[in-house]
């Protein structure tokens, strides 16, 4: 009896020695769920979810405070990444958000007063201009998302919509139904 | 939008391929008949018929188009395949069952054509030898046998309205593969069960040729190009060298690589049931692996299981090793230097 | 399959066969009963800039300029970049977006000239070739305009650079031709064999290789002999091997390893083994560019198919497919279509108004009787005759299945981007599932994808920089702000008025602090002009720029 005791409990501590050594040798350097999440997120920056950007919204989904259905530049393609890597159940994009088609600010420049509160503004830093110079949008770093508009006192900031150029055009998804096919 | 490319070849079609492996079958189909008795016409007009049935009523469930699937010809395949599995002149029922799990359960639930993981004729067929072991034994004895054989119009009196007048020990025996395991436990040597009544030249009276017949429609496909190589050569070699051991092993209770080869459905399952390419193995490695495994478990399962014959199970059981076994041997593209290893 | 058999060729060579690859029917002798015709000047070209891999090429031309032929009218961008040039003498209608050949139908940035008439061309000189630089050399060939005909239309002064460390020991001249119905390549060897060689000369010259091998196709016994013909006259060894008719036997990768036994490693091209392939057209062309100083200014298109004369002609680059057309007798009746390229690998063209440009080897018109409505598709049933019909022993049903699942991930691991998109495995699925569809919608979504992660990526380190100034202005306004703070604090307390409360006085001073501040940061603001930037000015700007970088190392993210 004693004997077996012994035999069973020195297998057990052998065994779990085992394991103990193996999860540190082994261990997987894993990035922290927020970068991850963080990194699924478009990064356009614009505040739709209601945090001040994206890394603060990622931080709330990853402490569980948010949901995942707020992003609506990340689309229902985000959510379906997000909810894959958190293992839950993809939803619709939440009430009041709506998925618009990329695009771009663009600065009417015969009507921009140099005010740079659009500078101050813009999170990615993609506007450049003086104070009282005409200001301008680097079009390759605008994010679209749109938080110039508003502070501008001339209303010279539009939203343009990145057209499908040949260098950017995608091949299509083939669809044929089977359902239908005769 | 179509793309490229902008033609395909004429000669390829799903339609085709079945149409080819059924043509195939018409050998040994034949040499039924003429060893057995017209009975199977009776199983496989059944067979089929019960597969268009159900092919129809699921695809009507799940509202896909009848035409271009009730005419590719696979629901045929499976009841004919299934119909050579069966013993013939068996209840309605029997044939009615086994070809409801072949489409419904093994087919559609999984997704239909294409999509199944499993062999639905082999499926049906197990489900049938584990419900009804009774009639899934009885089986016809070849003509010159038999005290009787049931002509066209007695088989289907035999089949609807079961046994009456004929008793089934007029027409019924015990096959090779339940005979020689009869005799081995009453302590007879596989050389001395070999001498019975139901053995043929080399493997059971009658089944012999029929699986000559399967393997002259085998050759045929291959030479087609239906089929490749591969899966029946391994089946075979999983077999034969399965036997050989054992024989050498024990050489007294052991029947041998060509009993087994050419008795049961070892030919119908190199030929036309592994080779099943939805539930097969798809690279040329792994085909080599799959055959000769599904080989060496038939003959395994024959001669240590409960069970008459082994193909069905080995089958399935190799069907469901695809996934593992594809995934690890997949064939090096060209200009690779090691093969591919796709992430799990 | 054991295809990796070796045959003996003609002539001794010991050919090796690569898997899979199908014969689907040629249709060759359609278009090979009339020689070369070259087509007459047309009123109206229009020229695009993007005819190449690369960038495309920047407009040098404005509406209403006058241009000759030979021209250049775009100038190369970047290293990987072509000229473009007039085809005609005329007058520049327009610079802009017009419809292209390409599978989208959308417009892209193009010149249109207006001929008028006299084609009068610009001086071309032939330049010695032996006694250039070789960056001389394929810089002349870049202002040449000089792209890969075959289909893929690299430039070839960059192919043609084989790198320092890269030893070309082969060059292969790829007249294989395996694509039915094109014969485009099968005339030009039969009619310019000689010119050919001699452009393969310079081309082995660039290279520094030695070995010259010519793979034709053995449907094309008369380019073989003509081109046989040629060799003994070259001036330097020549092999023109036949290799078997097997599509896709005329690919890059595929060539070379029939020919060589070399197979260039997955994801590499075929000068890791020190074997460069042109194709035959190209040679010809950079020999007139050579020896003539003429830029590409046309070339040898197949015409073919439903058509009322189908056959081979020279025709202007800028030339309207619709005007190719008409000049070919017009489309019989009841065409359906048109296919860019060949039926295996070609494009529908949605607009045909596209004018011919480097890339098109030949235009089919489509019937119902020749090109049937493909039938309807059914699922795959794994039996792998696409695997056994892909060159490049991939499993292609297993890309299928996870492309059409929009695993992209999988359809990757799976070998995706080996696919050359050859067709051969839509062509032999009994499915006839549109597989290639599949493959191009999963890399050029892979593609978009990580272009968008760059992207992402990108934006997030902007607004993460942006961020940290504006922590450290913050940061750095403050400190400013309390060292003002304490010293007026300490001046006003030394003059504080008795019995007025210190505490008081604090805030007063605080507020004097900021408001002097806000008048010093109102003066400082002056307007200033960017345009004219003074040494000064830019010296300050760069000093700025400096210390941004250094606030990036300081933070350690870019
Ligand atoms: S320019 Fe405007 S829309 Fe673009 S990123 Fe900046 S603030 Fe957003
Ligand atoms: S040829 Fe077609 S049906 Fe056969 S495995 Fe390939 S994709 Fe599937
Ligand atoms: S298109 Fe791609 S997958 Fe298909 S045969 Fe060609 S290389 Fe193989």
């Amino acid at each position: 009896m004693l004997s077996a005791l012994l035999i069973l409990g020195g297998i057990g501590l052998v065994l779990g020695g085992i394991l103990g050594w193996a999860a540190i040798r082994f261990r997987v350097e894993d990035d922290p769920l927020v970068e991850k999440i963080d990194a699924i997120l478009p990064q356009t920056q614009c505040g739709q979810c209601g945090f001040p950007g994206c890394k603060p919204y990622a931080e709330a989904i990853a402490k569980g405070e948010a949901d995942i259905n707020k992003c609506p530049p990340g689309g229902d393609d985000g959510i379906r990444r997000m909810a894959e890597l958190l293992g839950v159940e993809p939803k619709p994009l939440g009430e009041g958000l709506a998925h618009k088609p990329k695009s771009v600010a663009v600065i009417d420049e015969n009507t921009c007063i140099g005010c740079t509160l659009c500078i101050q503004a813009c999170p990615v830093d993609a506007i450049v201009g003086a104070a009282k110079q005409m200001h301008t949008i680097i079009e390759a770093q605008c994010t679209g998302c749109e938080l110039c508009l508003p502070p501008c006192p001339v209303d010279c900031i539009s939203m343009v919509v990145i057209r499908e150029e040949i260098d950017s055009w995608k091949w299509r998804y083939p669809v044929y139904m089977l359902k239908q096919a005769a | 939008m179509i793309g490229s490319p902008h033609v395909v070849s004429e000669r390829n079609s799903v339609r085709l391929v079945m149409a080819k492996v059924m043509a195939a079958l018409v050998p040994a189909t034949l040499a039924h008949a003429w060893f057995f008795g017209p009975g199977i016409w009776v199983s496989l007009l059944l067979c089929l018929l019960f597969g268009l049935f159900f092919e129809a009523f699921a695809l009507g469930m799940r509202g896909y188009p009848l035409k271009p699937f009730l005419t590719d010809g696979s629901v045929l395949l499976t009841g004919w395949l299934l119909a050579l599995s069966l013993p013939t002149l068996a209840p309605w029922w029997l044939y009615a069952v086994g070809m409801l799990f072949a489409v419904l359960v093994a087919k559609h639930l999984y997704g239909g054509l294409g999509q199944n993981l499993f062999n639905p004729a082999m499926v049906g067929y197990a489900v049938l030898i584990i419900s009804f072991p009774t009639h899934m034994t009885q089986w016809p004895a070849p003509g010159d046998l038999a005290i009787h054989v049931p002509g066209l119009a007695e088989a289907f009196d035999l089949v609807f309205a079961g046994q009456g007048s004929i008793s089934p020990d007029a027409y019924t025996s015990a096959t090779p593969l339940d005979s020689l395991r009869t005799q081995l436990l009453n302590g007879k040597t596989a050389a001395e069960a070999m001498t019975q009544p139901p053995f043929g030249y080399f493997g059971g009276k009658g089944g012999e040729m029929v699986a000559v017949m399967v393997l002259l429609g085998g050759v045929l496909m291959l030479m087609n190009g239906v089929i490749t190589w591969r899966i029946p050569a391994a089946f075979l070699g999983g077999i034969a060298l399965t036997a050989l051991v054992m024989q050498l092993i024990d050489p007294t209770r052991q029947a041998g690589p060509l009993f087994h080869l050419f008795s049961g459905a070892a030919m119908l399952g190199a030929f036309f049931i592994a080779t099943d390419p939805v539930s097969a193995s798809t690279t040329p490695r792994g085909q080599l692996i799959y055959g000769g495994l599904a080989g060496m478990l038939t003959v395994l399962i024959r001669v240590f299981g409960g069970y008459p014959d082994g193909v069905a199970f080995s089958v399935l059981l190799l069907n469901m090793a695809v996934p593992l076994i594809d995934t690890y041997t997949q064939p090096r593209v060209f200009g690779a230097s090691a093969p591919r290893r796709p992430r799990v | 399959m054991g295809a990796r058999e070796q045959r003996p060729g003609a002539g001794g060579r010991r050919l090796h066969a690569f898997n899979g690859g199908v014969h689907p029917e040629e249709h060759k002798s359609v278009s090979t009963s009339r020689p070369i015709q070259p087509l007459p000047l047309l009123p109206r070209y229009v020229v695009p800039m993007r005819q190449h891999i690369g960038n495309p090429a920047a407009p040098l031309v404005q509406v209403g300029d006058k241009v000759l032929k030979g021209q250049m009218i775009g100038l190369p961008e970047g290293a990987i970049s072509v000229a473009v040039h007039a085809p005609t003498s005329g007058t520049v209608l327009a610079v802009g977006h017009r419809p292209v050949t390409h599978p989208s139908g959308l417009p892209d940035i193009c010149v249109e000239i207006e001929a008028d008439g006299e084609d009068r061309a610009v001086a071309m000189a032939p330049v010695d070739w032996r006694a250039m630089e070789p960056g001389a050399l394929r810089a002349h060939l870049r202002d040449m305009g000089l792209a890969g005909l075959g289909g893929a239309v690299f430039p070839s002064h960059v192919k043609l650079d084989p790198g320092k460390e890269r030893k070309i020991h082969t060059l292969i001249l790829n007249g294989a031709e395996c694509e039915p119905w094109i014969t485009c390549d099968d005339l030009t060897m039969r009619h310019h064999a000689a010119e050919i060689l001699a452009g393969a000369a310079v081309m082995r010259h660039a290279l520094g290789c030695e070995t010259v091998l010519v793979g034709i196709e053995d449907n094309k016994p008369e380019a073989q002999a003509a081109m046989r013909a040629a060799a003994e006259h070259a001036g330097y060894p020549v092999e023109v091997v036949a290799v078997p008719t097997r599509y896709p036997g005329g690919g890059g990768k595929q060539l070379a390893y029939t020919l060589t036994g070399l197979a260039t490693p997955s994801g590499g091209l075929t000068t890791d083994v020190g074997v460069q392939v042109f194709n035959v057209g190209t040679a010809y062309a950079l020999h007139r560019a050579v020896a003539l100083g003429e830029p590409m200014l046309s070339r040898i298109v197949t015409v073919t198919g439903h058509v009322a004369r189908p056959g081979n002609y020279e025709v202007r680059i800028g030339t309207p497919i619709a005007d190719l057309l008409a000049q070919a007798g017009g489309e019989l009746p009841e065409a359906t279509g048109l296919i860019i390229g060949g039926p295996m690998m070609g494009f529908d063209l949605p607009e045909t108004a596209a004018p011919v440009v480097k890339a098109v080897n030949c235009v089919i018109v489509k019937d119902r009787l020749l090109f049937p409505p493909p039938p309807a598709p059914l699922p795959c049933i794994r039996c792998g005759a696409c695997a056994r019909a892909c060159p490049a022993d991939l499993q292609p049903f297993e890309m299928y299945w996870y492309a059409k699942a929009k695993d992209l991930g999988k359809a990757q691991a799976y070998s995706l981007f080996d696919c050359i998109e050859c067709g051969c495995c839509g062509y032999v699925c009994p499915s006839h599932i549109p597989l290639v569809g599949y493959y191009r919608f999963a890399k050029s979504e892979i593609w978009a994808r990580e272009q968008e992660k760059a992207a992402a990526d990108a934006a997030r380190a902007r607004h993460e920089f942006r961020d940290f100034r504006q922590e450290r202005e913050k940061r750095e306004k403050a400190e400013k702000f309390a060292a003002k703070a304490k010293e007026t604090l300490a001046a006003t307390t030394a003059t504080a008025e008795p019995g007025e409360d210190p505490e008081a006085a604090r805030k007063k001073a605080i507020l004097a602090a900021a408001m002097e501040k806000a008048r010093q940061a109102k003066e400082g603001v002056q307007p200033k002009n960017i345009d004219k930037l003074t040494a000064a000015q830019q010296k300050e700007i760069e000093e700025i720029e400096a210390r941004r970088a250094r606030a990036v190392e300081e933070k350690g993210t870019p």
